[in-house]
């Protein structure tokens, strides 16, 4: 049986990308025999903001949830951890993961009051949610309340003894949640669920009237969301040692910045994060002397891409290229143009 | 008694949050746009009447007719120059143009007056009170911010529902293109609409000047508080934002009264709740 048609999802950019992709992905693996110590903490530095700007990106770029309030699930992350190795104590790496499935407890009755806020009120509301989440940890006197708190070290050295290799294994989970943040995307996006979330991005009501149940997939993607940002919330402070409520759940260092990041690099594209990423450090190697301009001259430009060139810099590449770096279009192949290929 | 001082309290300071989501539900009513630079505009303001206290050595309340019509031009220009060209279907420019503007006026203000504290001196007012029965005081400032927002938002109402203006602003909210066909000008009318929420802002942001101490940083949470008064009284009322408004400053002064801790933290929960309980808000106008 030959079918008339079938779909095509790669083409020859993307699998140049994905084998450099592949090819980057062994290097980074590798990276610990070779970088140092301060590549590293920026490697991992990079990592998590690619994986925090990419989830971003999923909710806002693609459900159309557009949150200002993420900071809520990156700072309730950090302090899980820090509750679940101090209080309880359990093991840091495996607190990270569990930082992630209270994340996602916490996410279901929030979206279910949050999905009141009608689109740009959502907005707010979800700021609203993070500043709660600050007040509340500002209020829990056995994590040091308004002025934080230091992980133990005994906590420290029970995740490996020595320094260099706390350092290799908090790089080494830094690049697997951004692998399995990846990853887990590009798979949802190839499946039947991202043909729904795209018909989403590109027009919510044909998405509706053409079957989709919007409701569910953006309640299911806000969850997911949530879990992906506490684990790697909980990941950060591991690596900084230390949490307080306002660097927790600070909207400057996880809203703002990721919000640029996902504009300027692309946003509903799933490589719009890292090219975002990597320009956002580039800028911030030169520009970081200036403080509170810096962060000015970065709204700025945001504000200028959204203006001029609304898909950022990847969208505008690939709308003039094609390009694409991993699988993920759709293609329709007919019968005799299949045979051709 | 104590509870009544701390009631009342919290009704003249809910005259504030009113005034912040007045101006607010103004621009939402008539371009569906939400402004997330709102908090930091109000706070632009507090620095804009600082400057001309300094600079006029005039009394605070008084610089109310300089900062106003300042405050408006910087709307209408906004709205004319950036924000109508983000204005349509899609949700994410306008909110992400209003975010990327709170990021630059907060930076902007810091680095022009650094992070340190600023306060607005108006004099004896700020300490005068009369008594009201045996223990109940009430402060004048707080009275006078309360009178302010009530003429505030009877203004608009009356602008809104007696005036051409108004109907400018309802013709374009209904429905745009039939409002432009008609000879409107829609985006005139919405920098009109951004330059009156701005004057709205600008008598707020000095009140709130005079009342309180401000830094460049304390905008976003004017913001939500604005935001939490007009989804507890209900979209698309004016007098619904003065009701909630009064719900969100009587839940911070109780909270306050019982651990000073919990201030804004009541007044975020007394929002969430409404949400829970009733979504459409306290005094809903439109329905779904």
């Amino acid at each position: 049986m030959s079918r008339a048609f079938h779909i095509e999802h790669g083409s020859r950019s993307s699998l140049i990308g994905t084998a450099a992709l592949a090819i980057a992905l062994l290097a980074l693996i590798a990276a610990p025999a070779f970088a140092g110590r301060d590549d590293l903490r920026l490697m991992s530095e990079i990592f998590t903001y690619i994986a925090l700007a990419s989830l971003w990106n999923l909710l806002a770029g693609y459900a159309g949830l557009v949150s200002v309030g993420q900071q809520a699930y990156v700072g309730l992350g950090g302090y899980v951890l820090f509750a679940a190795t101090i209080l309880a104590g359990m093991h840091p790496l495996a607190a990270v993961p569990l930082a992630g499935v209270i994340a996602a407890a916490i996410a279901l009755p929030v979206a279910g009051l949050m999905f009141r806020l009608r689109g740009h009120y959502f907005a707010i509301g979800t700021w609203v949610v993070a500043e709660v989440f600050r007040l509340v940890a500002s209020q829990i006197s056995v994590l040091g309340g308004g002025s934080g708190i230091s992980l133990p070290a005994t906590i420290v050295t029970s995740m490996a003894a020595s320094r260099q290799m706390r350092e290799f294994a908090i790089y080494w989970a830094a690049l697997l949640l951004l692998v399995v943040v990846l990853g887990a995307m590009a798979l949802l996006l190839r499946s039947r669920y991202g043909l729904a979330l795209t018909a989403i991005r590109d027009n919510e009501l044909a998405a509706r009237s053409a079957g989709v149940d919007v409701w569910r997939v953006k309640l299911a993607i806000y969850i997911a969301v949530a879990l992906g940002t506490a684990m790697i919330g909980a990941l950060i402070f591991l690596q900084r040692l230390r949490i307080s409520p306002e660097t927790a759940f600070s909207v400057n260092d996880w809203t703002a910045y990721v919000i640029f990041i996902t504009v300027i690099g692309g946003i509903g594209r799933i490589e719009g994060p890292i090219i975002g990423t990597l320009v956002f450090f580039l800028l911030r190697r030169t520009f970081a002397d200036l403080g509170s301009l810096y962060l000015l001259m970065l709204g700025a430009v945001a504000i200028a891409v959204m203006l001029l060139a609304p898909k950022g810099i990847w969208g505008f590449l690939a709308g003039r290229f094609g390009w694409q770096l991993l699988p993920l279009e759709r293609r329709l192949r007919f019968g005799a143009d299949a045979r051709t290929n | 008694m104590q509870w009544v001082n701390v009631i009342i309290q919290g009704v003249l300071i809910g005259g504030l949050y009113a005034m912040f989501a007045a101006g607010l539900a103004l621009i939402f009513g008539v371009m569906r746009l939400v402004n997330i630079a709102h908090g930091d505009l109000i706070v632009l303001a507090a620095y804009v009447s600082l400057m001309t206290t300094d600079a006029l050595g005039l009394n605070p309340l008084t610089t109310i007719i300089i900062v106003a019509p300042i405050m408006a031009g910087i709307g209408y220009a906004l709205q004319r120059l950036l924000l109508n060209r983000t204005l349509g279907d899609d949700l994410l420019p306008p909110l992400l143009v209003t975010f990327g503007l709170s990021v630059i006026i907060q930076n902007g203000l810091l680095e022009l007056f650094t992070a340190d504290s600023r306060r607005l001196t108006a004099g004896a007012i700020e300490v005068a009170s009369f008594p009201l029965g045996e223990t109940v005081w009430i402060g004048v400032l707080p009275l006078v911010q309360f009178v302010a927002a009530v003429a505030v938002i009877g203004g608009l109402q009356i602008l809104f529902y007696r005036t051409a203006f108004g109907r400018a602003f309802r013709a374009t909210s209904d429905d745009p293109s039939v409002a432009q066909l008609m000879g409107l000008d829609n985006q005139h009318v919405f920098a009109l609409a951004m330059a009156l929420s701005l004057a709205v802002i600008a008598v707020a942001g000095v009140l709130l000047a005079i009342r309180a101490n401000f830094d460049p940083a304390i905008g976003p949470a004017r913001l939500i508080f604005g935001f939490e008064a007009v989804i507890i009284g209900g979209l698309g009322s004016m007098w619904g934002t003065l009701a909630g408004g009064i719900v969100l400053g009587v839940s911070q002064a109780i909270g306050a009264h019982l651990d000073p801790g919990w201030q804004v933290l009541a007044g975020h929960l007394a929002f969430l709740l409404i949400l829970a309980v009733r979504p459409q808000g306290l005094f809903p106008k439109v329905q779904g």
